[in-house]
Formats: C-alpha cells, sequence, structure tokens
C-alpha cells in the first residue's frame, strides 16, 4: 500500500476494517499504559477473530486488548508476561489458545529487528533456560548467546500523544513502550492519538516515529481508560 | 521449625536489608513485591537512581496530581525526578542488557547453591511469563533476590538445583531471607548473616542447598534485637 503524505484522520471503526481475519496484530501497551484503547474496542466490536496478537502483556479481562483474548478472538499470543489476565491463563491451559513467551527485552528487540531491517540479533537473555530451546547458540568472544529473529505484523495498533497531519509521533510519560518499535514493523500502522495538529506544529526535536511510517490516524475516544490514560 | 514472624515484619526487613545494598549513585531496578519496598529505606546518605524497564528514569513517588500517563512496572503511578527521563522499550532494554544497570531486586520461587534461580513459571499451574525479569538478571551487575526463606508449606526454596523452569543460570548476587542473607563468592554460596530468632543449624535444616559459612556469621543487618 502506497502512503500518501498526509494521512487521513479517521473513525476508529474505519480504521480496523484493515484488520482481517486470521491477521496478525501488534497491539501496543505496558500493563494498563500505552494502550491504543478506542482501537481495540473498536476492533472488539468488528467481531474479527483468529487474530495472532503481539502484545507485551494481556493486560486485564476486562481491561483493553485484555478483552480481545477474553472474547475469544485471538488463536495465539505472543508476549512476555500474561499473568495479570487470568482468561490467557485459562485458555492456554485449556489448549484453545497458543502462547509464545519471550523476554521483554527480546520481545523489543524482535519487533525492532523487523522495522529496521535486520535478519536476527544475538542476546545473552535465556541462555541455559527453556527460552533457547529450538534456537541456535552461538558463542561469540567466550560468550554464549541466543539468535533471535525478527517479529513482524500485517498491522499495528499503536498509541501516541500527539500526530501531525503527516503522521508524525510524539508521546508522553511512559506510554511509549513498544509503540516505536511496532510502527517500525507492521505493513498498515494505525495510531490513536489524544489530539491530531497541523503540519509544522510539533517541534522536530521531539518527534519520535516518523510520519512515513504511519498510514492512518484516529483520535481517541471517552472510554474510562481512554479518557484517563 | 523455624519461628513465625508476622508478614509485616518479614516484608520490612528483607526490604531494609536490601536497601543497605546499593551505593551511592547506583542505578537500580526493583521487582513488585517486597523489593519496590526496598525503595522506602534507602539510607539518608545515598542517593540511587531507580528505573522502570517500561520507560523511565529517576523515578520517584506518586505526585500530587497523578498522571495516569506516568506509570511504574508494576501499574503504580510515579513521578519523575528532577534529571529523570522517559524512553521506548527497546531503550529501556538497551540500558538493563548493557550493563548499565547496577542492580536488580527481585522475588524467586526458587534460588540454588549455583546462582541459578527460577521465578516466572510453575509448569501445569501458572505461566505469568518472565516480562522483563530474565533481561534484568543477565544484564543487572548485581542480582539481589528478595523472598522468603522457606514456601507457605514449609519446604526449603534455597536448593541445591532449581526444579522449576529457570529464569537464568549463576547469576544470583546475595539471597535475603527474613532468616538469613547469602552472598555468592566464587561461585559458592556462603552465609553471611542470620537473624537473631535463629541458629546456623535451623538455618541449615531449613535450607537445601549446601552452603559455607562465612569466617563470621554476623547478626542480620538492620534487625534490631528486641
Amino acid at each position: 500500500m502506497r502512503r500518501s503524505i498526509i494521512k487521513p484522520v479517521v473513525s476508529a471503526e474505519e480504521a480496523v476494517k484493515s484488520v482481517k481475519k486470521g491477521a496478525t496484530i501488534m497491539v501496543g501497551g505496558f500493563n494498563y499504559g500505552g494502550i491504543p484503547y478506542t482501537l481495540v474496542d473498536a476492533l472488539l466490536e468488528q467481531g474479527t477473530d483468529e487474530l495472532t496478537m503481539i502484545a507485551n502483556d494481556t493486560a486485564y479481562v476486562d481491561v483493553g486488548h485484555g478483552k480481545l483474548v477474553a472474547q475469544g478472538r485471538v488463536k495465539k499470543v505472543i508476549a512476555s508476561h500474561v499473568g495479570l489476565n487470568k482468561k490467557t491463563g485459562e485458555f492456554y491451559h485449556s489448549g484453545q489458545m497458543e502462547l509464545e513467551l519471550y523476554p521483554q527485552g527480546t520481545f523489543v528487540e524482535k519487533i525492532r529487528a523487523a522495522g529496521y531491517g535486520l535478519g536476527g540479533f544475538l542476546t545473552p537473555t535465556g541462555v541455559g533456560t527453556v527460552v533457547e530451546e529450538g534456537k541456535q547458540v552461538l558463542e561469540v568472544n567466550g560468550r554464549k548467546y541466543i539468535l533471535e529473529l525478527p517479529m513482524r505484523a500485517d498491522v499495528a495498533l499503536v498509541r501516541a500523544y500527539k500526530a501531525d497531519r503527516m503522521g508524525n509521533l510524539i508521546y508522553r510519560g511512559t506510554n511509549q513502550n513498544f509503540n516505536p518499535a511496532m510502527a517500525t514493523a507492521a505493513d498498515i500502522v494505525i495510531a490513536e492519538v489524544d489530539a491530531v495538529v497541523d503540519v509544522g506544529e510539533l517541534d522536530p526535536n521531539t518527534i519520535v516515529t516518523q510520519g512515513i511510517l504511519v498510514d492512518m490516524l484516529v483520535v481517541k475516544g471517552g472510554s474510562y481508560y481512554a479518557s484517563r490514560t | 521449625m523455624l519461628p513465625e514472624l508476622d508478614e509485616q515484619i518479614i516484608r520490612e526487613r528483607i526490604a531494609k536489608r536490601i536497601a543497605m545494598e546499593f551505593n551511592d549513585g547506583d542505578v537500580v531496578n526493583l521487582g513488585i513485591g517486597i523489593p519496590t519496598l526496598a525503595s522506602e529505606y534507602i539510607p539518608e546518605n545515598i542517593q540511587v537512581i531507580f528505573q522502570a524497564e517500561n520507560g523511565a528514569i529517576k523515578i520517584g513517588p506518586a505526585p500530587a496530581v497523578p498522571d495516569l500517563k506516568c506509570i511504574g512496572a508494576g501499574g503504580r503511578i510515579i513521578s519523575l525526578l528532577p534529571g529523570g527521563s522517559f524512553f521506548a522499550s527497546d531503550t529501556s532494554f538497551g540500558l538493563i542488557r548493557g550493563g548499565h544497570v547496577n542492580a536488580t531486586v527481585l522475588g524467586a520461587l526458587e534460588v540454588d547453591q549455583n546462582g541459578d534461580l527460577a521465578n516466572w513459571m510453575v509448569p501445569g499451574k501458572s505461566v505469568p511469563g518472565m516480562g522483563g525479569a530474565m533481561d534484568l538478571v543477565v544484564g543487572a551487575k548485581r542480582v539481589y533476590v528478595a523472598m522468603t526463606h522457606v514456601t507457605k508449606k514449609g519446604a526449603p526454596k534455597i536448593l541445591k538445583k532449581c526444579t522449576l523452569p529457570l529464569t537464568a543460570v549463576g547469576v544470583v548476587t546475595m539471597i535475603v531471607t527474613e532468616f538469613a542473607v547469602f552472598e555468592m563468592w566464587n561461585g559458592k554460596l556462603v552465609l553471611t548473616e542470620i537473624a537473631p530468632e535463629v541458629t546456623v543449624d535451623q538455618i541449615r535444616e531449613h535450607t537445601e542447598a549446601e552452603f559455607m559459612l562465612a569466617d563470621e556469621v554476623i547478626p542480620m543487618k538492620g534487625v534490631e534485637v528486641a
């Protein structure tokens, strides 16, 4: 898909039409911070299922993308921590959902590697644990490293503070978390923001995500978490 | 039997003892639970920089006007102290894996005499995931384990060899329980301090791991004797 210079500002309902049944999606957020709440709710409403969801955690049963898991829309979760959403563990143990876990630093670096055009990377994290199972372990200068491969998605749902009409994004507080990396590693990137401003209004020194990475903008809605975080 | 201590006393004692290990200027990451409590016992003469793996450094307590865009790794609202900054997770784990964090404090289900620890899953029961723990214990220069000496059922948690899936191999610097302090010295587990309520023999009885005794096993620091 060719991206225009000026990005469409669309409704959440319109934006999530690009998420098809069986798609691999990335969802930004850590705990309850930096989650694209409005997009996730629209996706839930749309009813799309069989999703593979790449997200650091699965939030809570009734919060954010945790609801996608709890309502059975996800066939596979790829995450680093899922302990706060009891449905994730329940569905994993009952065999109705797959779960793939990575150490958090490895999780984000896999996404970054995909977005940054790398074929993989070597990390000491997980050596000697089940994390190394089925992976190449290489010794470099006398230290063991696991070869981890890039990870990308069809659609990334990210959360930022403000966007300009070109899709340049700035973030606020700890809401950045996985969002900037995810914005580099998906075919379609949808950014939910508190506000959209005119081109030139954002200080170029503070822009974290370049507009060329973003396809669509959605202004956050008024749900409990969207409005408060 | 080990004496029964009040839950609050256990938490405070462990947190307080661990806080004594920080040096002025240390960059420290605290896990949730007892480790977080250690931030309340930092000696007055030193300054420690707390890092949160979700993307903040030099974090402080919740401000008068809470901002839900600023949270710590456990979900608590935080503030940034002067000189602090926010950043993305890839940067955060670069700081962690890159050896720029001096100390990490975390809980454990099991630790063993090799310095291995297990704290992220119980097969068939609970799979919360490792979160940032594996990166933290591999990347931080010093790894402190804060945990109760035995399980709720009274079984030892300091073992010859961990039975649960490992978080990392050979990374532990110090184990602090409510009854004892152990350190890893040249790959060997050494008992260095014991609490006033217990004897070395009692510690031995409730510790499966083989350990050596420090030349002088001293009373656990920070514990006020009644």
